[in-house]
């Protein structure tokens, strides 16, 4: 099972975060969940790097928390997206897109090369 | 919430940090238990995907960048829980270091505001002196005023200010008293850019001969003589027998080159110089106009110097004129002494540091099982040096308050050692630079000694120390011990070096021959009763009765009169010539002239050596007759014998005067300073010969001198009473006896010594406990290798030797540096102080042979320890 599931690139945790929280504010476990969920057990979500990164983005303002009741009646954090949040979100999806773009490119053409 | 708001909800944060993962942790192991499991290992794997709470409140409150702050809080606490388990060690680090940095402080503020700091006025960058300039005399500062009225006529470029020295009896109102004067031109507030604290400058049409006198006094004498009464202002002051009317009140901090109470207009002055072009001796400052650049107003000085040169070859071919900026000229020579001593200060500072470091090594390492610990425990290496140097920067911050504390409490006294006046003392103090200045160097020494073993003990050793139990590491830290006392070692030498070369210059120059008997002898100025200056013949006997009653105090044993005393600021140079024919202007030799009566070869005892002395057939009107000190008689003569022989002077007139006596050289311008003076000539002349037009003058000048029975500052007493006059308007001032003179001659030589000395004194003590410290500590590594060595056969003298073999290869390599090092200071210190002399071989030789007395005396304590190591308890310490 573990040789199947893949370690996350290097800056793609952010921007995973971001794009979850894109619909809705979520507190850290259905983050969690919802990452797990979307990438379909393919990714392996380090959850902890999962709370430092959920802090640093608050702290660059990507960010905002509040603490809210959930639908089982307790406290818990909600992150959302700020409209700064939502800018950087675009930008790197963006960015991310060329690149995957790009590397599907290169892999297809060495395919071509070697057959 | 910005990072502000982030500091100060610390705790609030935390709490929310707590609740949020609690949270986490119990959605999943809920979840887990709604699949089926059991809750005890729901709740284990819930904790174990998150991976480790404490790991994970670690990493978010690093997101949180706050960190460091929080670090070095934790740090400082840490800091001062470790100096409080240790009191001595922090203690003698606090007291070392708030010496240096005490000390260094105090010279610093000196040096800010006597050489840094901008002069007191607006626009102090534009203000310039002029001096004059010749080939034989090089640079000099008077002008005549004949040369001074062209000066301000011509000049477009500088606005012309003036001033000289004056003085006189202030016999209204209250009680008679001598005050120091200027005399200066209307121009000089303004052009200073300042103005009087109450009432007026002086007007420009004050500033002429025949003008109604009138005076600006200093705000002491205000405080003094008027109670500090605006109203002083418009009231008569009578000043040298003349009664002025206040104009004003100086600012406090108005000083020409020293205090001085009475301000009167220079155009008013009937100084007979003031008619003569040759008399050199009023003081040019100036204040460049707006847009003229210093090199344009030197080059429109220089046309008009030339021109006088042309129109007035007599008395001005060959002068030149110059600007200097006015800061240096006020703080003149004291530049130098200023530097050498922040200097010397700085390696004590050094020495203090290096010492500091080296404990802390010492420290360090003996704390390697904590840092090893800490290193198990995951702290980076950043993170360890993080907290070596708070430690340290926590020790450099207490020391560098309480320096800054030693500093503000030392300065003054410090001020007032200085010998002589230091320029601009007032205007020292502990500013905000000097502040900044001390507080830096507390950080940077802190950083300097806790950076230094925190580089110095490498990390991978600490994690040995952890596995050898801190025993191993010894001998990589060796070297960074050695190159501490080697660095101590060098300083120290160069200290001692200075010290020992002004204390051979100070013992050289003093046991030099002033020339005179300086013991028993009291010199005076004297102010005569103004009622006597009123025709010439009241003035001789005048003073013909001054000196006829002090010769009649008890225990008076001679009285003469002299215009000038040696080792006391004052000077008259008058040139001279051997022929009739004169010789190119500005070329004849130069000779200082004293005007004295009959006695005063025997009041000074200044040997005969051929000829006569004066007597008292020397009257008015007599044959004109000087005699001449040893000296003239090589440089004009050529050694043969020069009695009867004539000197051309024309200050004397186009006669030629008759040399009738020669006598020995008397050092006048200091046991110092006098081999390197430009004028070693000298000539004596009778006061009788005074002329008449001058007497008046000459009256103004005049000092007093007499060979007492008893110790000479008894007589001050009964000779001041007995010289008050009849109507009690005569003073005595500037009493000083001739040892007094002649000790302060040698005062900056005897200052600087004082200072370097205990310097150098504080650097080989510093250096001896260095050593000391770091042999024990280093021995103390080494008991077991020399338990093995005892074991086989090693005595006693052997150990001792092997341990102070270690301490004198040390020392060796620091004498080599500092020898490098202390030729280059010697040769800056002959530079600064008059009278030294090169580094001496001696001088070498004693302080290395103290140096190295000192180190094997630090040496022999751990040495002898180990010496009496028992080699079965060392080996079972292995």
């Amino acid at each position: 099972m573990a040789t199947l599931k893949s370690d996350l690139p290097q800056g793609t945790l952010d921007l995973l975060i971001l794009k979850t929280l894109a619909v809705d504010p979520l507190h850290g476990y259905a983050i969690a969940q919802r990452l797990e969920q979307v990438s379909r057990g393919v990714v392996q979500v380090p959850e902890g790097s999962l709370y430092p990164a959920l802090h640093r983005l608050e702290n660059r303002g990507l960010l905002s928390a509040d603490w809210k009741e959930t639908e089982t009646g307790r406290e818990a954090k909600f992150y959302r997206l700020t409209r700064k949040g939502r800018k950087q979100l675009e930008a790197e999806a963006a960015s991310w897109r060329r690149l995957s773009k790009a590397v599907g490119h290169v892999l297809a053409m060495a395919d071509g090369g070697t057959e | 919430m910005n990072w502000w708001l982030r500091v100060a909800r610390r705790k609030r944060m935390e709490e929310q940090l707590e609740r949020e993962l609690r949270f986490h942790l119990d959605q999943h192991a809920g979840d887990l238990i709604a699949r089926g499991h059991a809750p005890d290992e729901a709740r284990r794997q819930a904790r174990l995907s998150l991976g480790g709470p404490e790991q994970v409140k670690e990493k978010c409150r690093d997101a949180r960048g706050t960190r460091w702050l929080e670090d070095l809080a934790r740090d400082t606490r840490h800091a001062f829980r470790t100096f409080r388990r240790k009191p001595g060690f922090a203690a003698v680090a606090i007291a070392i270091l708030a010496l240096g940095i005490g000390a260094t402080t105090v010279m610093f503020a000196v040096v800010d505001s006597v050489l840094l700091r901008a002069l007191p006025f607006p626009e102090p960058d534009r203000l310039v002196t002029l001096h004059g300039f010749n080939e034989q005399f090089g640079d000099f500062w008077g002008f005549s005023a004949p040369d001074l009225d062209v000066l301000r006529r011509a000049s477009g470029s500088l606005e012309i200010a003036a001033w000289t020295y004056g003085g006189g009896t202030i016999s209204e109102p209250g009680e008679p008293e001598y005050a120091d004067g200027r005399l200066i031109s209307a121009e000089l507030f303004a052009t200073l850019g300042i103005r009087p604290l109450h009432g007026r400058a002086f007007q420009p049409n004050e500033d002429r001969p025949g003008a109604a006198p009138v005076a600006i006094i200093s705000y002491a004498l205000w405080q003094r003589r008027f109670s500090g009464d605006p109203s002083a202002v418009g009231r008569t002051l009578v000043f040298d027998g003349k009664p002025y009317t206040v104009a004003g009140i100086a600012p406090p901090s108005f000083r020409l080159s020293g205090d001085a109470d009475v301000f009167t207009p220079l155009g008013q002055s009937n100084d007979p110089r003031m008619q003569n072009r040759g008399s050199r001796f009023i003081h040019v400052v100036a204040r460049l106009r707006p847009g003229i650049a210093l090199a344009g107003a030197q080059s429109e000085l220089a046309a008009i110097a030339n021109r006088l040169a042309g129109e007035y070859p007599k008395s001005n071919q060959g002068i030149a004129m110059r600007l200097h900026p006015l800061q240096q000229e006020l703080v003149g020579d004291v530049r130098g002494t200023l530097w050498l001593l922040l200097a010397a200060v700085g390696l004590v500072l050094a020495i203090a540091c290096v010492n500091i470091a080296s404990l802390f090594l010492t420290r360090s390492i003996s704390r390697g099982r904590e840092l090893a610990m800490r290193v198990a425990l995951g702290a980076g290496r950043g993170r360890l040096m993080r907290q070596c140097v708070t430690e340290s920067a926590v020790l450099g911050i207490c020391g560098g308050l309480l320096g800054i504390l030693l500093a503000a409490a030392s300065l003054r006294p410090f001020v007032a050692l200085w010998p002589g006046s230091l320029p601009r003392a007032e205007e020292i103090h502990l500013g905000g630079p000097v502040l900044a200045f001390a507080i830096g160097s507390s950080l940077l020494s802190g950083l300097f000694f806790g950076l230094a073993p925190a580089l110095l003990v490498p990390l991978q050793s600490l994690e040995a120390a952890l596995r050898a139990g801190g025993r191993t590491i010894a001998g990589s830290s060796r070297r960074g011990h050695s190159a501490f006392i080697v660095c101590e070692i060098a300083l120290a030498f160069v200290l001692l070096v200075c010290a020992g070369m002004l204390g051979s210059t100070l013992l050289r120059l003093s046991s030099l021959d002033p020339g005179l008997n300086v013991h028993n002898v009291l010199t005076a100025r004297f102010a005569i009763s103004p009622g006597a200056l009123e025709n010439p013949a009241q003035i001789r006997a005048a003073w013909e009765e001054v000196l006829d009653r002090a010769r009649r105090v008890p225990g008076v044993e001679f009285a003469a009169l002299a215009d000038i005393v040696p080792m006391r600021e004052g000077e008259n140079s008058l040139p001279y010539r051997t022929t009739v024919a004169p010789l190119p202007p500005n070329r004849e030799p130069v000779a200082l002239a004293s005007c004295v009566t009959p006695d005063y070869l025997k009041v000074m005892g200044i040997p005969l050596r051929e000829g006569r002395f004066f007597n008292d057939y020397d009257r008015e009107g007599s044959e004109p007759v000087v005699v001449v000190d040893e000296n003239l008689a090589r440089h004009a003569f050529g050694g043969q014998s020069v009695v009867g022989r004539q000197l051309w002077i024309p200050a004397m007139g186009d006669t030629p005067v008759q040399i009738v006596g020669v006598v020995g050289h008397v050092r006048h311008w200091g046991l110092a300073g006098d081999d390197q003076s430009r004028v070693r000539d000298q000539l004596y002349y009778p006061f009788a010969h005074v002329p008449v037009r001058l007497l008046h003058f000459f009256s103004s000048v005049m000092s007093i001198a007499v060979r007492t029975k008893t110790p000479p500052l008894n007589m001050a007493g009964p000779l001041g009473f007995a010289l008050r006059g009849a109507d009690r308007d005569q003073a005595l001032y500037e009493m000083r006896t001739m040892e007094q003179l002649v000790g302060a001659s040698l005062a900056r030589q005897r200052f600087l010594l004082l200072l370097f000395g205990v310097f150098a004194g504080i650097a080989l003590l510093m250096a001896a406990i260095g050593i000391y410290g770091v042999l024990a500590y280093l021995t103390g590594q080494r008991i077991p290798e020399i338990g093995v060595r005892v074991a086989l056969g090693a005595t006693a003298p052997d150990v001792i030797g092997l341990v102070l073999r270690q301490c004198v290869g040390m020392v060796l390599v620091g004498l080599g540096a500092g020898i490098v090092v202390a030729l280059a200071a010697g040769r800056v210190l002959q530079r600064l102080v008059e009278g030294t002399q090169p580094v001496h071989a001696a001088t070498f030789a004693v302080t290395i042979a103290l140096l190295l007395a000192a180190a094997l005396a630090a040496g022999f304590v751990p040495a002898l320890r180990a010496s009496r190591v028992d080699p079965v308890k060392a080996l079972r310490q292995e």
